[in-house]
């Protein structure tokens, strides 16, 4: 079990939290192209590596954050709120 | 039977306290101190088990996690019993039952063992290249008969009747093993304050110093300074089982297993999940056998398993021994064994001119040695009864007889735990083995376990990985020259096509089946792995890891390090799965939801059905009712007067904020800026891919405040997007979110009746059908109760949803039944709303709707506000692929041809029911019912194309017949809705 840390709480246990999927991915506006649509919908980098990823604190704050983890060695390298750029 | 081989003095075993116990229904006694195995030696009993391909008559090779052979059944009953315990680790107590496994009908006599005379069929892989004609055969004849022939414990007949307990617990330095490097480790980083956790799998802390009465007076001092902190948790009998990400390990703690036969109210075992910021794995080596032919007889075991059964148990392995080796410590157990009695009749050395102090020690106890010599054969059927040695090289033998054979090809550092924490190995060619080598996580391997072999090493790397985890200075390591032994076949100068030279004892594997497996072209180890079973099962190749290895290597040419390990997999050791259900069992296993009215409605007789985790009431039978017959009563009853339904279940979010009709917009498809507060519209969610995944009726209670309702599954769900919007993609808005799904009791009172019946009873509001039209909710009381009163209907007729606090809900209720009383007032449960709402055509999300269907799918066009700029789902239903599709499937009703038949919910629709299978689907039936109303039945369905089919005639298929239907529109009774407006 992973320990994550909440950029409001600090560190807390991985069953507190629910995963969000890729971090910083903008939602679309309606005037975009069936194929830009099509990949904001779909497409996403998964990367192998550093990879942007967001989070929420489902059983705590409630709050969504992102965070940067490893998804080679599992290991977060920083967790940051939403709206602030990454470090 | 009278502990025969039990000596008269010496081990740590409690002779005063005489301890009975059964074997097979055979009684005998042991001593406090025990475990199963040293009492069955000191009873001369070495055949314990079968093994598992073979059913080989198997004995005792080990004393202690590294068990392959000595595989037993324990407990007193079904609810108490565990199969496949090593009989190594279990501790002796009062009245304790074993059984051996794998056999029948008896050890002495298994028919299994036929196997044995016939195992030239059975080599590695014979499964993939045998049994595979005639077609089928495999899975109705030989696979069964294999595995009622292969295997090792059986499953317990009755569920486990014991408690087990679990915890969370934190700390600054985990401890793994308490031998002399965990001890020390365990002491040098408690000196600094820290908080210590200091695990070991025995019942007393010492580890390998256990079995060394010469250090009887230091591990008494150690036990004595680790008794001085309050800062060490100390934790025996506790295993650690696995590594887990970011340094948590989980500890399997053994409370009362070992106290026997006690009340099931303690609990059996407690998980631990150990969050450290640093681990030390002091976890010790593991002796390795030598693979030489017919290996495996009762009675050949590792030499420092014999040397502990000696100086720690005070048992006597044999009376006559002879001591194969590769490793000068085998020269200890020598020593060990013939100062207890026991007769050496040779030490065999695999070494040509091995010297040391250990030889010397044998030397001058008068030990016969012969170097350079090997082990090329061994008898004896259900014990070893003499041995074959001979010079290495040389074509002839001595038969020397004995009845114990102790072996010795060296030590394997136990790197588990740190190969499961991710951590890369590194080869130490001067071991022949592999140790830790970089970490991953925070973790130092100290002892044995990182290679050590003297105890002043030992002792030393414990202190310098507690200072390390603390962050101390650390001294220089003591400088030790370490052995290697021997990895491999040994040489035996046999045809090796004609005998069997065990590699793992417990998956039966030998030699010539790994050197088949390359012969067939495997090369990757873990490709070796899987098709020879070596290094499987429950003891993970402990034993066998390396030797295999090191077959491979010389097979191959190919160097170790070259050829890499295979993965050490968790537990350890095996651990009962009641450790990790844990509290979670029965009614503890999942939370139940029960609503306010819950209690009135169990009182009435209500047949509840699970809804998520909700209970809810399903219908309430009166008398000898069928749910047919009571279902069709409740329907006519809210058809012709009044019935009441618990909607607590339904999901609410209260929407707050100046910005509240804003946010709305931009989730539901529907317009909300001119709704005024009042009123109430049916609301659409979708996903950003434009289907439906939630509805619910919204009302506005003020400019600024809604009250939303949900699915009764959907509410989590719901209320997890609407934050994960707010709070990441429309930051600009004001508006708060709060579930209050719990805080209200929903009463709906539904039919022509209801206004008359809860007039009365509602204060502050007028509830006339001028001042109050259907889709409207007022603030008001009820009962004398606050109450959000909505004017809402789901099942086509007059109906009100009375919201009060939850507190308060079975008391409005049961003054709304009581005022309904004289209205002929009838309680509803959730099948009764399903056909109703299924006769007006109303649709359930989750029910209709499979996470593809867009609101024109199921006719809900209507509902989108499109001039909205955008909402959630917008851009994705303009998509050209989904515009331009012109056989979506469709929401449709259906009528059976015979009105008596209720179709199956889930069957399929077709054009023609004569066209071969596969038929071309059309669609399937979503809901079915019988509807009391219409006197016949009634369906809706998803069907292709379906409303331009309507008036078309359609098939189910059936087993032997099928069914022909019409469609038609999905409003079956009073499509004009007059009824709602009564």
């Amino acid at each position: 079990m992973l320990v994550i840390s909440c950029p409001y709480c600090g560190d807390r246990p991985e069953i507190e939290f629910s995963y969000g999927g890729e971090a910083h991915v903008v939602r679309a506006p309606a005037s975009v192209t069936d194929e830009e649509w099509t990949a904001f919908l779909y497409q996403r980098s998964n990367a192998r590596g550093s990879y942007a990823e967001r989070w929420r604190h489902a059983h705590g704050c409630g709050r969504f954050f992102n965070a940067r983890r490893n998804t080679v060695t599992d290991f977060f390298e920083q967790t940051y709120k939403i709206g602030e750029a990454p470090a | 039977m009278t502990q025969k081989y039990r000596l008269a003095t010496g081990g740590l075993i409690d002779r005063r306290v005489t301890v009975p116990f059964t074997f097979d229904g055979k009684a005998m006694t042991g001593h406090a101190g025990d475990t199963l195995a040293s009492a069955l030696l000191a009873n001369g009993v070495h055949l314990v088990g079968r093994s598992f391909k073979y059913h080989r008559p198997r004995g005792i090779v080990s004393a202690g996690a590294e068990e392959p052979n000595a595989l037993v059944g324990v407990g007193r009953d079904e609810g108490h019993y565990t199969p496949n315990l090593r009989a190594t680790q279990v501790e002796l107590y009062h009245g304790l039952r074993a059984e051996s496994q794998n056999r029948t009908p008896s050890l002495e006599r298994d028919v299994g063992s036929i196997t044995d005379r016939l195992w030239r069929f059975f080599p590695a892989g014979f499964y993939y290249k045998t049994f595979m004609w005639p077609k089928g055969a495999w899975t109705k004849f030989f696979e069964p008969r294999i595995r009622a022939i292969a295997g090792l414990g059986r499953s317990p007949a009755a569920p486990d009747a014991a408690r087990y307990a679990q915890i969370y617990a934190h700390c600054d330095v985990l401890v793994i093993g308490a031998g002399p490097a965990g001890l020390s480790a365990a002491l040098a980083a408690a000196e600094t304050g820290a908080r210590v956790i200091l695990c070991d799998e025995q019942p007393q802390f010492g580890g390998a110093l256990l079995a060394e009465p010469g250090q009887s007076a230091w591990l008494a001092e150690q036990r004595a300074r680790l008794a001085g902190f309050a800062n060490i948790t100390m934790l025996p009998r506790t295993i650690a089982f696995g590594y887990f990400p970011h340094n948590m390990i989980g500890l399997a703690q053994d409370l009362t297993d070992h106290q026997g036969e006690t009340s099931d109210d303690a609990p059996r075992g407690r998980l631990w999940q150990v969050r450290a910021k640093q681990v030390i794995t002091a976890t010790g080596a593991i002796e390795r056998p030598l693979v030489f032919p017919d290996n495996d007889r009762p009675g050949i075991m590792l030499a420092d398993a014999a040397r502990t059964y000696v100086e720690r148990y005070a048992v006597k392995p044999g009376n006559r021994a002879v001591v194969f080796t590769a490793h000068d410590d085998a020269y200890r157990a020598a020593v060990s064994l013939h100062e207890a009695g026991v007769t050496i009749a040779a030490i065999v050395d695999l070494r040509e001119s091995p010297e040391g102090p250990c030889l010397d020690a044998a030397r001058a106890a008068g030990l016969p040695i012969r170097t350079h010599a090997t082990i090329i054969g061994t008898e004896g059927n259900l014990r070893v009864a003499a041995v074959s040695v001979a010079t290495i090289g040389a074509a002839n033998a001595e038969r020397i007889a004995c009845d114990l054979v102790l072996m010795s090809g060296g030590f394997t550092p136990s790197v588990h735990l740190f190969s499961q924490s991710r951590g890369k190995l590194a080869f130490d060619p001067a071991l022949d083995a592999f140790i830790p080598g970089t970490p991953a996580e925070p973790t130092i391997a100290a002892g044995a376990a990182s290679g050590c072999q003297s105890l002043e090493a030992a002792i030393a790397s414990g202190r310098a990985a507690g200072l390390s985890a603390t962050g101390q200075a650390v001294a220089a390591p003591v400088a030790e020259t370490v052995a290697a032994g021997f990895l491999g076949e040994v040489p035996h100068g046999r045809d090796p096509a004609s005998v069997r030279a065990f590699v793992d004892f417990q998956n039966d594997v030998t030699a010539k089946d790994i050197t088949l497996a390359l012969a067939e072209g495997f090369r990757s180890i873990e490709h070796v792995k899987r098709y020879t079973t070596t290094g499987m099962a429950t003891d993970q190749g402990k034993t066998s890891n390396m030797n295999a290895l090191g077959i491979v290597s010389k097979s191959l040419g190919v160097p170790i390090p070259s050829i890499g390990t295979t993965t050490f997999r968790m537990p350890y050791t095996p651990i009962p799965f009641g450790y990790f259900a844990g509290y979670a069992r029965g009614d503890l296993f999942e939370p139940v939801r029960e609503t306010p009215i819950h209690a009135w409605a169990a009182e009435q007789g209500a047949v509840f059905e699970d809804v998520s985790l909700w209970k809810r009431a399903r219908y309430f039978p009166r008398g000898a009712e069928t749910m047919h017959e009571a279902v069709a009563r409740e329907c006519a009853a809210v058809r012709a007067g009044v019935g009441l339904f618990d909607a607590s279940t339904l999901g609410k979010i209260e929407i707050t904020g100046p910005d509240a009709a804003e946010f709305l917009n931009r989730m539901y498809v529907n317009a909300w800026t001119k709704l005024k507060p009042g009123r109430l519209r049916y609301g659409i969610l979708l996903r950003e891919d434009g289907f439906i995944i939630d509805d619910g009726v919204v009302g506005r209670i003020a400019d600024d405040r809604f009250h939303v309702t949900t699915t009764t599954g959907g509410a989590a769900r719901v209320l997890n997007m609407m934050e994960d919007y707010l709070q990441t993609e429309f930051t600009d808005l004001k508006v708060w979110l709060t579930s209050t799904t719990e805080q209200y009791a929903v009463i709906a009172v539904q039919g022509p009746r209801a206004r008359e019946v809860i007039a009365p009873l509602v204060e502050d509001a007028d509830i006339s059908a001028a001042a109050m039209p259907h889709m409207s909710v007022v603030e008001c009381r009820v009962a004398g109760v606050p109450a959000r009163l909505f004017r809402v209907s789901f099942t086509g007729e007059l109906g009100f949803e009375i919201n009060v606090p939850a507190d308060y809900g079975r008391a409005v209720w049961e003054a709304i039944d009581q005022a309904g009383q004289t209205h002929g007032i009838v309680p509803y449960g959730t099948e009764t709303m399903h056909v109703l709402r299924a006769e007006k055509g109303y649709i359930i999300v989750g029910q209709e709707t499979d996470g593809t269907a867009t609101p024109d799918d199921v006719g809900l066009t209507w509902a989108i506000g499109k001039a909205k700029p955008d909402f959630v789902g917008k851009r994705a239903l303009a998509r050209t692929a989904l515009a331009s599709q012109t056989d979506r499937k469709q929401l449709v009703g259906l009528l059976t041809a015979d009105p008596a038949e209720v179709l199956e919910e889930g069957a399929h629709l077709v054009a023609d029911p004569a066209q071969p299978i596969p038929m071309t689907m059309l669609g399937h039936v979503t809901s079915s019912y019988w509807s009391a109303a219409l006197n016949r039945s009634i369906a809706l369905a998803m069907v292709r194309n379906g409303r331009a089919r309507i008036g078309e005639t359609l098939h189910v298929p059936l087993p032997g017949r099928s069914v022909a239907v019409t469609l038609t529109d999905p409003v079956f009774y009073d499509p004009e809705g007059a009824r709602l407006d009564g």
